[in-house]
């Protein structure tokens, strides 16, 4: 004991000043250090279809995804630029607040208590509404006629709360179990734990496919909620909302002026209308404010394609969970997403 | 079997533990004792306002006014009222830690007594008896927890019927939802019927020391088992047919079938049965070894002795060996029995409420109060592990006795 205790205390004083600076890199300028790094951090669920998941090769797919993807290629015109973290619902906010990803991901609610307490949230990406999914033999139609059952649910989530609030307004009851992470709780529910399954409506398309027979379960066509999903960032880097804002608003407005994936090439070589030249950072020096170059946009749309493009190809009809467009759509087609003028 | 031979040290290799007490220390050791202790205090220090001003920096405010805020979630069993409404995240706490305390105290009772069972059984003279304990013991302790929770939660919960076909046996109801049973309301005079349970016990130890006392002024031991039970579960019986002849018959709940399965009673959750089973079970293997190393520490000539004044096996196991065992079985099954508790958190994995499951999961979640959260359940194991090894230790102090 005596012979170890100098040394010990040596090292422990040692190690103290290091514990004091790991942390203060979290503050700042989130850019600056994404460019130094050369790479973006992105936290993603890591295991919600059509949002983000690594396929056989290990390649990362997703709406979520391709928003980071899109954000890599505006700042290093290299969409394979990112590194994506899973985080658990349980980890996510710490892992954004401790500085251990850059953007966050990771289909989360947008909530006021979230927005104040933890982080902010530029601009929300899918426009999402609590569903639930129960076996066809109960042929249940309507949410209400879930008086009584039991509802599977994972814990931490807004889920929760909508679910107790909605049954409880309406004077109804409801047995609950809840589950860490969404395999354990759609494993429940497929074994007879429980008579119904309840998530944001979009991820229950996915989840439905996991079981193994899909044609046996059938999705309620109520929401009970309100789930705008939001990338989050760190409190206090204005330029770094922007710049996550404007990545998904160049998209949408990518859509509007008819700019795809696959014509934005020909497109540049054309003679063309004043807005869809300055997306195309053909006139004006708009990616300068962002602290980019001026073809930001367009690096968007070559590498990631437009808002429409990327909801096709991740969660759209050539897709099998075939969410349809629906409060998806963009403003001039009936839906809620509208996108700021670039100018 | 005098109390002041209980607190004579082996004979041989006497560990030395309370010698170190009567060193004298020199003044460099004190000294450098003391510089040790500073450094550690200086370090928590620096620690401390370390992690608070870089919490502050990040926005996450510290304190525990949250524990006040409304919970607004639902929580699957609660020993007390609990309504989703009006609940506050310490209502949540609470309900989480009582299931964490039932949970973990049932599985030690339950573990005691397979454990002692088991253990006694691999030293029997019966070659099957012996083999069948000695294959329980080597297949629970050699598998992981988690395996075989999920086994209980998953693999057993299948092969039950379905929920809207549950299989009926005297007014109970056996689903994949669990077991749900009549539950019986003491309410009003009905008080009648747990007060003669526990008047019961307590008429049951005092024919206990009345009989010991018999026996130390050398009479023969009068019979103990019967008695007890007679007087444990006869009364609240009388109790309960008295009330009913009064006219006063205690209610009860009895479950019914509903449009998604049993409905009504006391229900028994699949996820607190297979956490119950699993802890048990698995802890048990280990009590077994250690019921079965401390029978082996007793001096042969101690069984041999008994045998020779004609006591059966089960009065020289009762009587003789156990008691001597005890003073070596007792300190590992502390640790036994803190294990259970500690691993009463797998319930996460396997969705039953706990502390950890409702507490660092949903609380957590909901409140981003990760520091408080942590530092509160963490406290609470350590509070639970300490309380319960001071018990143990005091139990291994007063009522085991020496070695002869």
């Amino acid at each position: 004991m005596r012979s170890l205790s100098i040394p010990l205390l040596a090292a422990l004083l040692a190690a103290s000043p290091a514990l004091t600076q790991t942390a203060a890199l979290a503050q700042g300028d989130t850019l600056a250090q994404v460019k130094a790094r050369g790479h973006l951090v992105c936290g993603v669920s890591g295991g919600v279809a059509g949002f983000s998941m690594p396929d056989g090769q290990g390649r990362w797919h997703g709406l979520d995804v391709d928003f980071c993807r899109a954000l890599a290629a505006a700042i290093f015109d290299d969409p394979d630029a990112v590194r994506f973290i899973p985080q658990s619902s349980a980890a996510r906010f710490t892992a954004l607040q401790s500085g251990e990803i850059d953007v966050l991901a990771r289909n989360t609610t947008w909530t006021l208590s979230r927005d104040t307490a933890a982080m902010n949230f530029p601009v929300i990406t899918f426009f999402d509404g609590q569903g639930f999914l129960v076996r066809k033999s109960l042929n249940v139609t309507a949410v209400k006629q879930l008086d009584r059952a039991t509802i599977c649910l994972q814990q931490g989530t807004t889920t929760e709360l909508n679910t107790a609030d909605w049954f409880r307004t309406r004077g109804l009851t409801y047995q609950v179990v809840t589950f860490a992470n969404s395999e354990q709780t759609l494993g429940a529910y497929e074994s007879g734990r429980c008579d119904a399954y309840s998530t944001d409506k979009s991820s229950l398309f996915g989840e439905r496919l996991k079981t193994a027979h899909p044609e046996a379960h059938v999705i309620l066509e109520e929401a009970i909620s309100k789930e705008p999903f939001a990338p989050g960032v760190r409190q206090g880097d204005d330029a770094w909302r922007d710049l996550v804002a404007w990545t998904h608003y160049a998209m949408l407005d990518a859509e509007e002026a008819g700019i795809t994936q696959e014509n934005v090439d020909r497109l540049r070589g054309e003679t063309l209308s004043p807005d869809v030249k300055r997306i195309l950072g053909l006139e004006g020096k708009y990616g300068q404010g962002l602290g980019l170059t001026g073809d930001w946009a367009y690096r968007i749309v070559r590498h990631v394609g437009n808002y429409g493009d990327v909801f096709a190809r991740n969660l759209g009809d050539g897709t099998p969970l075939k969410i349809p467009r629906g409060l998806n759509a963009l403003w001039t087609n009936g839906g809620l997403h509208y996108g700021p003028p670039i100018r | 079997m005098d109390r002041a031979s209980g607190r004579t040290r082996p004979r041989s290799g006497g560990r030395g533990a309370r010698g170190g007490r009567r060193v004298p220390r020199s003044p460099r050791a004190l000294a450098l004792q003391a510089l040790v202790a500073l450094a550690l205090a200086a370090l928590a220090y620096v620690a401390a306002t370390n992690a608070s001003e870089k919490l502050a920096r990040q926005g996450i405010t510290a304190g525990f006014g949250f524990l006040g805020r409304s919970a607004g979630f639902d929580i699957s069993q609660r020993l007390i009222p609990y309504a989703a409404a009006t609940a506050t995240y310490l209502d949540a706490f609470r309900v989480g830690l009582l299931n964490t305390l039932l949970v973990s105290g049932l599985a030690i009772g339950l573990a005691t007594l397979i454990g002692f069972a088991v253990g006694i059984a691999r030293l029997s003279p019966n070659w099957l008896v012996r083999t069948l304990a000695a294959t329980y013991v080597e297949t629970l302790r050699n598998l992981p927890l988690l395996l075989q929770l999920l086994v209980w939660y998953v693999a057993v919960r299948v092969a039950l019927p379905e929920a809207q076909r549950p299989a009926a046996w005297g007014g109970a109801y056996l689903s994949q939802r669990g077991l749900v049973l009549p539950r019986p309301e003491f309410s009003g005079v009905a008080w009648l019927v747990p007060a003669a349970v526990l008047a019961g016990i307590v008429l049951s130890g005092a024919w206990a020391r009345r009989r010991a006392r018999r026996v130390e002024a050398g009479a023969a031991p009068g019979p103990i088992v019967g008695p007890a039970l007679a007087l444990v579960l006869g009364l609240p019986a009388l109790a309960w047919i008295g009330l009913a002849r009064a006219g006063h018959p205690v209610p009860v709940a009895w479950p019914a079938p509903g449009p998604y399965g049993p409905e009504g009673g006391l229900g028994i959750l699949p996820e607190f049965a297979a956490l119950l089973l699993g802890l048990s079970t698995y802890t048990a293997a280990f009590i077994a070894e250690i019921v079965r190393a401390g029978l082996n520490s007793v001096a042969r000539g101690q069984g041999e002795a008994a045998a020779a004044l004609g006591l059966s096996r089960a009065k020289t196991l009762a009587l003789v060996t156990i008691p001597q065992a005890m003073r070596v079985i007792v300190p590992p099954l502390t640790s036994q029995y803190l294990n259970i508790t500690k691993n009463s958190s797998l319930a996460v994995l396997i969705g039953y409420p706990d502390l950890v499951h409702v507490f660092m999961g949903t609380v957590l979640n909901q409140t981003n109060q990760a520091v408080e959260v942590v530092a509160i359940t963490m406290a609470v194991y350590l509070t639970l592990s300490l309380g319960l090894a001071a018990l143990m230790n005091a139990y291994n102090r007063r009522a085991a006795p020496g070695m002869r």
